[in-house]
């Protein structure tokens, strides 16, 4: 064994003052979140994704010459090529910027829908909760009971009746499918609704909404945010589930759902008008899937699994 | 426990009700009535029509007697096709439908239940995240785009299964995996997760110092416990498999309610989409009760009685 001289050993003085002192910076909630979630090479991966999809949605539509809705009737249903990236489809329109105009129908039917389902939910299930009692019983005994309904019976019968249209379709969608955000927030308001600070705004005279608004829903903001990103893809399918069923937007609007459904009617000569449209649904279902669950183990890492 | 399904049957009820309430009068605020197609009816015949079908009587009168003919399981006379009822339609269909639904079910139940396990006894390791890329993409792809893959590879490219119609076990095996396939991509995950979470416990780490096998571990303590949420996704399971019907059954041109509701959409045959709707919306509520009363017997930790009082 090697000889250690005995200089070599120095007494290190722990110093009490020193104990106390934080050698990292202090990291906001949001910061350590953000952190969190930019170690999530799935969810990051997702992001990107969402990013091009929304630039491709703002300037994909003028990167061809072709307009989305004007026909060609001599350059029907052509294979991808240099003229035309995606193709063409049954009248000759181009595939490449109908896919891009449709990415604008598809996303913008997804984001409405789920913020209108937000907005709803968050005064529906914040009164229910912060009222408590009474309220909150018969609030979600409705909730309860219009929950019951299946969704997209529900969003099929509406569809027949107020007839196609981008409107009609979010009016639909929103009119039962708010309850899960309710749900969520009221939960959460419960939770928060007891504590100290909350007592402490109300012993300094903030009224009512303050206390929601300013101190309930942000706090409350990890599980609504989750919840709003995993709601757009599912009503970014049902777009596609009622397109399906003829219930889509009216020609010669374009959305992916309309377009995916064309394709598969053509889909044993034609595969490509089917292959393009399809694809960035699967991509935006799944690109929104991967963010929302990297956000909820970036708000929560408890829950991770 | 009885307190709890009178309840439950109570609202289930309620909900019936307000189904049957809105589709009666979202039909009716339709613009045009049954009978105006593109040929103008002499007024005689449409005035007979109107009578035969009771529609010249108000509609407190109209409404009331479609609460009664529900109540005794009488959807009325289809208005697109001639002398068939709602109740022929529903007879004639829903036998294929629930055939195709059953073994969907089966599928998604079985299938993904097994990932689930092998990926979390694999935790980690490749098998795990081979079944949860492939959950992810279950769960990404809508099932009718799952359906035109599934038929363009495997029926029209490598003929390995009939493109099409609804004949011997072998047309059922496509339509069935395509409508599998998201049910089972979640159920996967679900199992996955409450696995890792039950693999976690105490009780057993304690099964394994007692001396028990791997196998026995995961059959006899974990798999049981893990597989409760799973039980709870069945009711929304059942509703997944009955919508996703809808365009499956159309893509592989199969004669079961399914498709016959979607023609009775593009046909705006209106006594049938009324019909349909509310058989499905009865069969959908009385799953879920059925689920949730299977769920408190499974796990009697569940406190049914109380309701959500305490959240």
């Amino acid at each position: 064994m090697q000889q250690i001289p005995k200089e070599m050993f120095q007494p290190v003085r722990a110093e009490l003052s020193e104990a106390e002192k934080i050698s990292k910076p202090s990291l906001s909630y949001w910061k350590d979140v953000s952190i969190r979630f930019r170690k999530n090479k799935l969810a990051m991966f997702g992001l990107v994704i969402l990013i091009i999809l929304v630039f491709m949605a703002i300037f994909g539509p003028h990167m061809t010459k072709y307009d989305y809705a004007t026909n060609d009737l001599m350059n029907t249903n052509q294979p991808p090529s240099a003229k035309h990236w995606f193709g063409t489809d049954d009248l000759g329109r181009d595939v490449f910027t109908r896919t891009w105009y449709g990415a604008r129908i598809s996303l913008f039917i997804g984001l409405a829908a789920a913020l209108i389902d937000l907005c709803i939910g968050v005064i529906w299930g914040g009164i229910a909760g912060l009222r408590g009692g009474k309220t909150d019983e018969v609030m979600m005994r409705i909730a309860d009971i219009l929950w019951a309904v299946p969704y997209l019976l529900l969003v099929i019968i509406l569809m027949v009746v107020l007839g196609q249209g981008l409107g009609t379709m979010i009016l639909a969608m929103t009119i039962t499918g708010w309850i899960n955000m309710a749900r969520i927030v009221r939960g959460q308001v419960l939770q928060l609704k007891n504590q100290e600070y909350v007592l402490a705004a109300q012993t300094l005279g903030a009224n009512t909404s303050r206390i929601m608004f300013r101190h309930l829903i942000p706090n409350a903001m990890g599980p609504i945010l989750v919840t709003l990103t995993l709601s757009i893809p599912s009503a970014i399918f049902t777009e596609a589930f009622l397109s399906y069923l003829g219930l889509g937007v009216p020609q010669p609007l374009a959305s992916w759902g309309t377009m995916a459904s064309e394709g598969v009617q053509a889909l044993q000569y034609y595969p490509w008008r089917l292959f393009f449209p399809a694809t960035f649904i699967c991509l935006t279902i799944f690109a929104f899937n991967v963010v929302g669950d990297g956000l909820r183990d970036a708000l929560d890492p408890r829950l991770r699994k | 426990m009885l307190r709890y399904i009178s309840r439950r049957l109570l609202y289930m009820l309620v909900s019936l009700f307000l189904i049957v309430t809105a589709t009666f009068f979202l039909m009716r605020a339709v613009p045009g009535g049954p009978f105006s197609g593109e040929k103008k009816l002499p007024p005689e015949i449409e005035k007979n029509l109107n009578e035969y079908y009771g529609l010249d009587r108000p509609w407190y009168n109209q409404y009331f007697d479609y609460l009664v003919s529900v109540a005794k399981w009488d959807f009325g006379p289809s208005f697109k096709y001639k002398g068939q009822t709602v109740n022929d339609l529903i007879n004639e269909g829903f036998p294929v439908s629930f055939f195709l639904g059953m073994e969907a079910l089966l599928l998604a139940v079985s299938i993904g239940i097994l990932l689930g396990i092998i990926a979390a006894l694999n935790h980690n390791k490749w098998p795990d995240y081979g079944a949860m890329v492939f959950a992810v993409l279950g769960i990404s792809v809508p099932s009718f785009i799952m359906a035109s893959a599934l038929q363009y590879f495997l029926a029209i490219k490598l003929e390995l299964f009939p493109v099409a119609r609804w004949e011997s076990l072998q047309h059922t095996v496509l339509p069935a995996l395509a409508l599998a396939a998201t049910p089972m991509a979640f159920i996967a995950r679900l199992t996955r997760s409450s696995m890792l979470e039950v693999l976690s416990n105490d009780y057993i780490r304690t099964a394994k110092a007692k001396g028990l096998s791997k196998g026995q571990i995961t059959v006899k303590h974990a798999i049981r416990n893990a597989l409760l949420p799973v039980v709870t996704y069945l009711g929304p399971l059942s509703a997944g498999v009955l919508t996703g019907s809808f365009v499956i059954e159309k893509i592989f041109g199969i004669p079961g309610l399914g498709s016959q509701f979607v023609l009775s959409i593009s046909n705006r045959d209106y006594t049938t989409i009324m019909g349909v709707t509310v058989f499905y919306s009865i069969l959908l509520l009385a799953a879920v009760l059925l689920v949730d009363i299977a769920y408190g017997f499974i796990d009697p930790r569940i406190k049914l009685a109380g309701g959500k009082k305490g959240e």
